[in-house]
């Protein structure tokens, strides 16, 4: 199958593409640097631009959208022309181009409303409820998505869960970073269950999303690595692995709320080049329970992750001490 | 002052507007010559709609200040257990005259005429079919009228919370007693809403605003709560009362019906206390009641009555049309040939001329000599104060709660009792205040024995029946605690008295309480047949014979000793504390008795062997001569056993498995636990069945639910199934629970003629047919991946260095829980959080379940009496929302 890949010189978006090379697919890359994926032509461009989306989706059977803009912080109007309406450009353009199958990668933040998640499936996307400008244009463009399924495009959302693993600039380096300078807090003691995603098992899964989209088409899925762990456990692990001293400090979450709140609005008004230290919306990924009911995923693509927690930290940690 | 009926608002919650009907009806009595309007519910044309036949009418009736709102869980029960392809039954639920969306008649309408009325609804609606009547309060009474005046077409009666009857010398309660005095009675009832506020205002849990606003949308104004005032000022407190005769006319009518009847009760009612229940139970023996613990008056508001209603008609009517033979509980089938019942006092009768010690109280407080009792003084003992309770007119069936410690006065009493029929009722101190309060309520005895303290708690709490006191009081004490009679008065009028008849093997002879660690006590009821059979299991399998010697640490195995025919012993200690045991208390005990056989409690056995350095060599060689000793209750390690055993160098250690309601049901010795340890499977080894009792496990499903037919097969988890010649009748007052313990053991073949009782434990039986226990089945966590006992993980994570105690539990949703270990570490926890890495790491590693966290807490929460059982509950809402990210303390 020709498949295009967008966004795949991020983390998740290079395992992805290199997954369906792997596989045997012919793989096409849209975005604006070089992937490096081996085996893949990359298609150079911005997804705001038309001429550039209508080349890459030319002759093309499978799309897996990946690319979006992915921060804690940032300009709103930056967030929509992005994930939004470059979601909406591709989308029309794959119908055009008589793309059968499409994979749309969301997250689990486009229907979660800041209370803790414990055991749920994968909820209706509310860009009303959603917090930040990330989550709700994430929730957005699902939406968008998931109503072009129709008999000629099949339409399969996939939500992963906290991806990381070795080469992750999102997650996995700012933990470390941050508890190297000692900046990570755990707030009420880490206890809080979260599932996560080993890079591989989001990359399998997203190839069984394309493989499987004539079944599971029309629906959303959480992917994770169906293993939840309490939040200190998980950052100590990562810390662990990347032989930094685990956070030893924690601060209840009710404060450490207030100081993101805080810490946001200051931001909002001086933006600078790094992202604030805790966002309200970090605050509560990190004390409220996430952690979800991987049943309908594991059965409808008819797919298990084959990386366990442990087995991704040794090759964290294998990576790390290279 | 009149205003005809009308229909209810289509939009009140739960009630379904096609069942609402109006009916006109030639009035009766003060009505004659004139119609009333009624509203009523009527699920006819709904189940005609569906096209089932109808089997029958449940005629429901409301009492004061509802209406037929009450019934409308009912209504919709039994329309979709009929859409469900469950024999139809109608319900025909009234709105009384004057009360509801019914005719306001502005007259006064006392019982007589409420009855009359009644009858003229139902002839004028032609109902005449298979009928079963409801009622609720008030509406009880009526409903009981129209039964006992309808036995052509009454095939059953069901109650809720109401009363028959009023006992003469009783007030009645205080809250009716205001309302109903001069001035108060308009004022509370009629002016303002303050009688229907306080009645709604019963309901536990609370009713939610808009099933309040529908009860009350029908009595909006004083007019329409005319009703109200004139239903309360019908009661007949006292024998002048102008509806006294019409109530002593239903009472005792009755009390002749023998049709299917089941009572569903809230204890907590202020106005329909257990009092009612027992009069009415009185009335109609053969009844299946069930209290539900904690509800109130508005007991079909606080419980599932009508899924209760619905299974009572589909068990006790069947297809309905046909009335089916009244069950009687009292008198099932025998079992077994009536010769080979001993009754439980023979063993005294066999050794009445005998001056040996039968015996011995070693309690010593005071410095005062030990206790002994000859047989011929037990014997003596035990037949006066049979005949004298029989003369102060305490007779078979009566209930007689026993509040006195262990020793040989309660040896005297229980056994005096049981010989006359008397029922005794048999609750652990362990169970505090409250939960012995709760208990005794429950049983509403008609006697009470005590000490002073049981009898100063009886009347503080309002405890019900007749006191006597163990002891001789002054005559102010006695008056000043209610009490009629000392034991020693009792005796006296004994002295030359006749004994009464003996009561039959299947009579019931005592009511024994669970120890409530396991969920609220509940009552479990014995016949003497069962007693019977658990002296002769208990002989038999542990040799007891008349040489044998018991030293009884334990209090049910206490009683036992003069049934065996063997001398026994109670050690000094506080027997509400197994804690206050001593090594030197049980040997002086053994030196006593020459025992052979120690029943023990594992709290006793911890503290005999810690208190091991102070026997002498005297003590140690008088220990060497016991051959069995026992731990039941709870299980102990083999380490433990190991422990006490090196004190008794020449017994074998046996901890027999069993409970409240199947005393013993397998026994294993230490080597046996031993021989186990080297075996793969999961949980504790109790062994195999002792004597004919059988074992079986109903298999759960991937929901975690019994629902697998009982079976033998090896390495199944499952719920325990048990059966055996000395297992429990049944439950007190809980017919419910009733079912749910006998659930789909019908088709079982039985132990010796004896019954089958689901246990509420996990477990799975082995290849050898021994039986492993995994836990308790509210505590199954129920995984993605199936069921999962807790005990096996516990076990491998107990081996874990480091980790003192664990208990594993499930978060999230059922069905998809995740196991979490819980645990408490030897290096001690200050406060309650994740495990430190290293020993959540080992903790992971130890078991092959998947555990999503690994907590460490300073203790695990456990029940007071064994200090043992985690409350695996409690635990698993604690992690739950520790877990979701909340901020909690400890467990």
């Amino acid at each position: 199958m020709i498949v295009l890949v967008t966004g795949a010189s991020g983390f998740l978006g290079r395992a992805v593409a290199a997954e369906l090379v792997a596989g045997g697919h012919e793989v096409r890359t849209l975005q604006r640097r070089r992937s490096g994926v081996a085996g893949a032509s990359d298609v150079l461009g911005s997804l705001t631009d038309a001429a550039t989306i209508a080349r890459a989706v030319d002759g093309v059977e499978g799309v897996v959208h990946l690319a979006a803009k992915v921060s804690l912080a940032g300009d709103p109007a930056e967030f929509r022309a992005v994930n939004v309406e470059g979601t909406r450009a591709l989308l029309d353009a794959a119908a055009a181009a008589g793309v059968a199958r499409f994979v749309q990668v969301s997250s689990p933040s486009v229907a979660h409303a800041g209370a803790a998640l414990v055991g749920v499936g994968a909820e209706p996307a509310s860009p009303e409820q959603a917090r930040g400008d990330y989550a709700r244009t994430k929730a957005e463009a699902e939406l968008l998505a998931l109503a072009r399924d129709s008999a000629s495009m099949a339409v399969v959302a996939i939500r992963p869960h906290l991806v990381w693993g070795p080469g992750d600039a999102q997650l996995t380096e700012r933990i470390v970073d941050r508890a190297r300078r000692g900046r990570l807090p755990l707030l009420n003691g880490g206890t809080a269950l979260i599932d996560s995603t080993y890079v591989d098992n989001a990359a399998s899964g997203i190839a069984a999303a394309l493989r499987r989209a004539d079944v599971a088409h029309g629906r959303a899925f959480v992917l994770t690595n169906g293993e939840p762990r309490p939040v200190g456990d998980l950052m100590a692990g990562i810390c662990r692995a990347a032989g930094v001293r685990e956070p030893r400090w924690s601060i209840p979450a009710g404060l450490g709320r207030a100081a993101g709140s805080l810490v946001e609005r200051v931001w909002a008004v001086r933006p600078g080049a790094d992202e604030p230290p805790m966002t309200r919306f970090l605050a509560e990924q990190l004390s409220t329970a996430h952690w979800f009911d991987q049943r309908p995923i594991r059965e409808a693509l008819d797919w298990t992750p084959t990386v366990s927690l442990d087995e991704g930290l040794a090759r964290l940690a294998a990576a790390c001490a290279r | 002052m009149t205003e005809a009926a009308s229909r209810p608002p289509t939009d009140l919650p739960g009630l379904d507007p096609r069942w609402s009907r109006i009916v006109e009806v030639p009035g009766r009595g003060i009505d004659a010559g004139t119609a009333r309007s009624w509203h009523c519910l009527d699920t006819a044309a709904v189940l005609e709609e569906s096209r089932v036949d109808i089997v029958g009418t449940i005629l429901a009736v409301h009492g004061n200040p509802t209406w037929s709102y009450l019934w409308r869980h009912v209504a919709a029960a039994t329309v979709r257990a009929a859409e469900a392809g469950a024999p139809a039954w109608r319900v025909v639920a009234v709105d009384q005259l004057d009360m509801g969306w019914s005719e306001r008649t502005g007259l006064h309408r006392p019982l007589e005429q409420r009855v009359a009325d009644l009858a003229a609804l139902t002839d004028a609606i032609g109902l005449d079919g298979p009928v079963v009547t409801l009622g609720h309060d008030w509406g009880g009474v009526v409903s009981m009228a129209w039964a006992v005046d309808h036995p052509d077409s009454l095939v059953g009666l069901m109650l809720l919370n109401t009363a028959i009857h009023h006992p003469g010398g009783v007030p009645i309660p205080a809250p009716l007693r205001l309302a109903g005095a001069r001035g108060m009675l308009a004022a509370s009832t009629v002016g303002t809403t303050a009688f229907l506020d306080t009645t709604l205002a019963l309901a536990s849990p609370t009713l939610s605003p808009d099933v309040r606003a529908a009860y009350r949308a029908p009595y909006a104004t004083a007019a329409r709560r005319g009703g109200i005032g004139g239903f309360v000022a019908d009661i007949p407190a006292d024998e002048r009362h102008e509806s006294r005769a019409e109530l002593d006319r239903i009472a005792a009518g009755v009390a002749r019906l023998d049709v299917p009847a089941l009572m569903l009760w809230g204890p907590r009612d202020p106005i329909f206390s257990d009092r009612y229940l027992d009069d009415l139970v009185d009335r109609l023996p053969h009844a299946d009641v069930h209290r539900f613990e904690g509800a109130s008056h508005l007991v079909a508001e606080d419980r599932p009555v009508a899924t209760a209603i619905v299974d009572w008609l589909a068990e006790r009517l069947g297809e309905g049309a046909d009335a089916a033979p009244a069950p009687d509980a009292r008198a099932d089938a025998p079992a077994g040939s009536a010769d080979a019942f001993v009754p439980i006092w023979h063993g005294l009768d066999a050794r009445r001329d005998d001056d040996a010690v039968a015996v011995i109280d070693m309690a010593t407080s005071g410095g005062s000599a030990p206790r002994e009792v000859t047989w011929r003084q037990l014997d003596d003992r035990v037949r006066r104060i049979a005949a004298g309770l029989a003369r102060i007119g305490v007779g078979r069936g009566d209930r007689v709660s026993l509040l006195v410690p262990p020793g040989p006065t309660l040896t005297a009493v229980l056994y005096a009792c049981l010989r006359i029929g008397a029922v005794v009722v048999v609750a652990d101190a362990g169970l505090g205040v409250r939960g012995l309060t709760r208990a005794v309520r429950g049983a509403w005895p008609d006697v009470v024995i005590g000490e002073v303290p049981g009898l100063a708690a009886a009347r503080a709490l309002g405890w019900p029946g007749l006191r006597i006191s163990a002891r001789r009081l002054p005559a102010a004490a006695a008056a000043a605690l209610g009490v009629s009679h000392s034991l020693g008065e009792v005796a006296a009028l004994g002295a030359d008295a006749p004994l009464p008849a003996e009561p039959a093997a299947d009579d019931e002879a005592a009511i024994l309480f669970t120890s409530g660690s396991t969920g609220p006590a509940k009552g479990v009821v014995y016949r003497h047949r069962q007693l019977s059979a658990l002296r002769d299991v208990l002989a038999e399998h542990f040799a007891i014979d008349e040489d044998s010697g018991l030293v009884t640490g334990f209090a049910p195995f206490a009683l036992l000793g003069p049934a065996l025919g063997t001398r026994s012993a109670t050690p000094d200690m506080d027997v509400s504390s197994p804690r206050t045991l001593t090594a030197r208390a049980v040997a002086a005990a053994v030196r006593a008795s020459r025992g052979s056989i120690v029943f023990l409690s594992p709290a006793a056995i911890l503290n005999v062997v810690a208190t091991a350095d102070a026997l002498t060599a005297a003590d140690r060689s008088d220990l060497a001569g016991v051959r069995t000793f026992l731990s039941t209750g709870a299980p102990v390690s083999p380490d433990l056993l190991a422990s006490a055993r090196a004190l008794m160098p020449n017994a074998t250690p046996h901890t027999p498995y069993g409970m409240t309601e199947c005393l013993l049901v397998t026994d294993v010795t230490l080597e046996g636990i031993r021989a186990a340890a080297s075996q793969p499977d999961a949980g504790v080894c109790v062994g195999l069945p002792i004597g004919t009792n059988r074992v079986l496990v109903s298999a759960l499903d991937a929901a975690g639910i019994a629902s697998g037919a009982p079976s033998a097969e090896p390495g199944v988890l499952g719920e325990i199934v048990v059966s055996a010649p000395h297992l429990k009748q049944r439950y007190d007052r809980l017919a419910l629970t009733d079912r749910a313990a006998t659930r789909a053991t019908d088709a079982l073949p039985e132990a010796d003629g004896a019954r089958w009782h689901r246990t509420g434990d996990v477990g799975h039986l082995d290849a050898e047919g021994r039986l492993w226990v995994e836990g308790r089945l509210p505590h199954v966590l129920v995984t993605a991946d199936g069921p999962v006992a807790p005990v096996g993980a516990e076990q491998d994570v107990e081996r874990v260095d480091g980790v003192r105690r664990a208990a594993v539990v499930g978060v999230g949703p059922h069905g998809l829980q995740q196991a979490v270990a819980v645990v408490e570490t030897t290096a001690g926890t200050r406060r309650a959080g994740l495990a430190d890495a290293a020993v959540a790491a080992d903790v992971r590693a130890s078991t092959a379940l998947p555990l999503v966290a690994v907590l460490a807490v300073p203790s695990l929460p456990t029940d007071i009496r064994h200090n043992s059982k985690i409350d695996r509950t409690r635990l698993s809402a604690w992690a739950d929302r520790l877990l979701a990210g909340e901020r909690v303390g400890a467990p």
